[in-house]
């Protein structure tokens, strides 16, 4: 991939990534991907009253994925946890005014570590009960 | 810098100015067919491409004759392989090469493994190198051919070409090499080396896109690929690509008279690069052989970085890298893979192949750019 091949907005997101960095104490952590596959994001959410009050990430991995993980720490900042569970690749694609074909499957890794800090705060939320 | 900063020498390089001119006249004035030579046209055009000829030849060490144009290393390769296997088919079914290989010899041996060869796809070290000691081992009364290449495209690694070549003939078995990363850039001497076929191309050197050359050893055995008019003594029908050929020729001349020092300069940048890389940034690793290596190649890892992301930072630097993310096959690179490096290490490696274009200040400037954006990366990275 070269520079022209992704939009504006990819660009963006990954020369200026937005909620870079890992909360302390968190309420719900979602660590997925794999090293070998070439990305890894881990996302740390802080929740109050189901609602994601903060959000930040680490992510290894190409200018998709950053760009992705980016957004959707963006897209679920203020968000009540079911409608945060709402948000899909597809929805941090268009975001992102479109993603290169073959780049497609990157946006996953956002999708999957927001249902895996969820699923980890529901979990631990479960527990307190 | 706004000027593109051409760090992809392997890939492929621009024709050299010489080359172009060269290579004018030949599509308007000159457009005669050299095999039509009732006529001046004809006969210019004949010239042409036996001068042509005559350069290949004096930058390999072989005999004019010895030399059979093609569209690219790729159709010399596969030449080599499938003609050797077709024509030699009846001592034996058995090919001899190495999982770094160039796709166009791996893919031309997988074909011939449906037609009923055995190939054996040798190990390397962690430098890419094959072991002679290694070729020796698996030869058989039924080996019709050894093929290696004498350097590695993607980390630059010199292959021990002599010292195959010596295995192989000891066996009464023929020695191809893909030379294309090495003609123009290092010495090649096809006597020296001790090879019976060697492939190159024009575009790896300055010269055209498909146009390449093949050096069919004389009394070599080999099966054509495409028949028809009987060009190149019968190696190779089609009407001669005279522009192309002229260019490879010229290409071969520059390299003749400006080979040792250019590849002395590149030298020097590229061990610039690297020195300023390395006492810069930490647990950053070369891929390839430390001294037996092309002048021009530096292949480094960078821990903790994806290489697509790292490429994405390098606004106006072409370089390219083994991360699986800038390939169609999301594959990380077979070669660092054959080479030992694990999956999650070669997605982070880059491939910098610097040529004539490259100065000083675009080393400083490249190495501006990594130290700023591998410790941008790295302090995103949740494996770091």
């Amino acid at each position: 991939m070269a520079t022209q091949d992704y939009s504006e907005k990819v660009i963006d997101h990954y020369e200026n990534p937005r909620n870079v960095g890992e909360i302390e104490d968190p309420d719900g952590i979602g660590t997925v991907g794999n090293p070998s596959c070439g990305d890894v994001m881990k996302l740390t959410i802080k929740v109050k009253d189901d609602v994601i009050e903060d959000a930040k990430f680490k992510t290894f991995g190409c200018g998709a994925a950053i760009a992705t993980s980016s957004m959707v720490t963006e897209l679920i900042k203020g968000k009540h946890i079911k409608e945060a569970l709402l948000i899909s690749n597809k929805t941090v694609v268009e975001a992102l005014d479109g993603l290169p074909k073959i780049k497609l499957h990157c946006s996953v890794l956002a999708e999957d570590a927001l249902k895996a800090a969820i699923g980890d705060y529901q979990k631990k939320a479960k527990k307190q009960k | 810098m706004d000027e593109l900063i051409y760090m992809d020498h392997h890939a492929t390089t621009p024709v050299h100015p010489e080359v172009f001119e060269a290579m004018k006249p030949c599509l308007m004035e000159n457009f005669g067919n050299p095999a039509s030579t009732t006529h001046m046209v004809g006969k210019l055009a004949y010239e042409a491409t036996e001068n042509a000829r005559e350069m290949v030849a004096r930058l390999i060490n072989a005999q004019p004759e010895e030399i059979v144009f093609t569209s690219g290393a790729t159709e010399s390769d596969n030449m080599a392989v499938k003609g050797a296997g077709e024509a030699l088919q009846k001592s034996g079914n058995h090919i001899i090469t190495c999982r770094v290989e160039h796709k166009a010899i791996l893919e031309a041996c997988k074909f011939m493994e449906k037609k009923g060869f055995n190939v054996t796809y040798l190990p390397v070290d962690k430098y890419a190198m094959v072991d002679p000691a290694d070729v020796e081992k698996v030869i058989t009364d039924k080996t019709i051919l050894v093929t290696i290449m004498m350097a590695n495209s993607e980390v630059g690694t010199i292959e021990p070409i002599k010292e195959i070549a010596g295995v192989a003939h000891n066996k009464g078995v023929l020695m191809h090499t893909d030379a294309a990363q090495a003609a123009g850039k290092i010495k090649v001497d096809v006597h020296d080396l001790g090879v019976d076929l060697l492939s190159l191309s024009g575009h790896k050197m300055y010269g055209p896109k498909g146009v390449g050359a093949m050096y069919v050893k004389k009394k070599t055995k080999l099966t054509p690929l495409f028949h028809g008019g009987g060009h190149e003594k019968k190696r190779r029908s089609g009407t001669l690509n005279v522009p192309g050929i002229v260019g490879l020729g010229e290409a071969c001349a520059v390299a003749i008279r400006d080979m040792s020092q250019d590849s002395e300069r590149v030298r020097k940048l590229r061990d610039k690069l690297y020195e300023g890389i390395t006492s810069r940034i930490e647990r950053v690793y070369l891929n390839g052989h430390p001294e037996k290596r092309l002048p021009n190649n530096l292949n480094l890892t960078f821990e903790f970085v994806e290489g697509e992301g790292l490429i994405l930072s390098l606004k106006g630097v072409a370089v390219s890298s083994g991360s699986a993310c800038t390939s169609d096959s999301l594959e990380s690179s077979y070669v660092l893979r054959a080479m030992g490096i694990p999956d999650w290490l070669a997605h982070c490696s880059i491939r910098f192949g610097l040529g004539k274009s490259n100065t000083e200040e675009q080393i400083d400037y490249v190495i501006g750019l990594l130290v700023k954006n591998v410790a941008r990366l790295r302090a995103m990275s949740p494996l770091s």
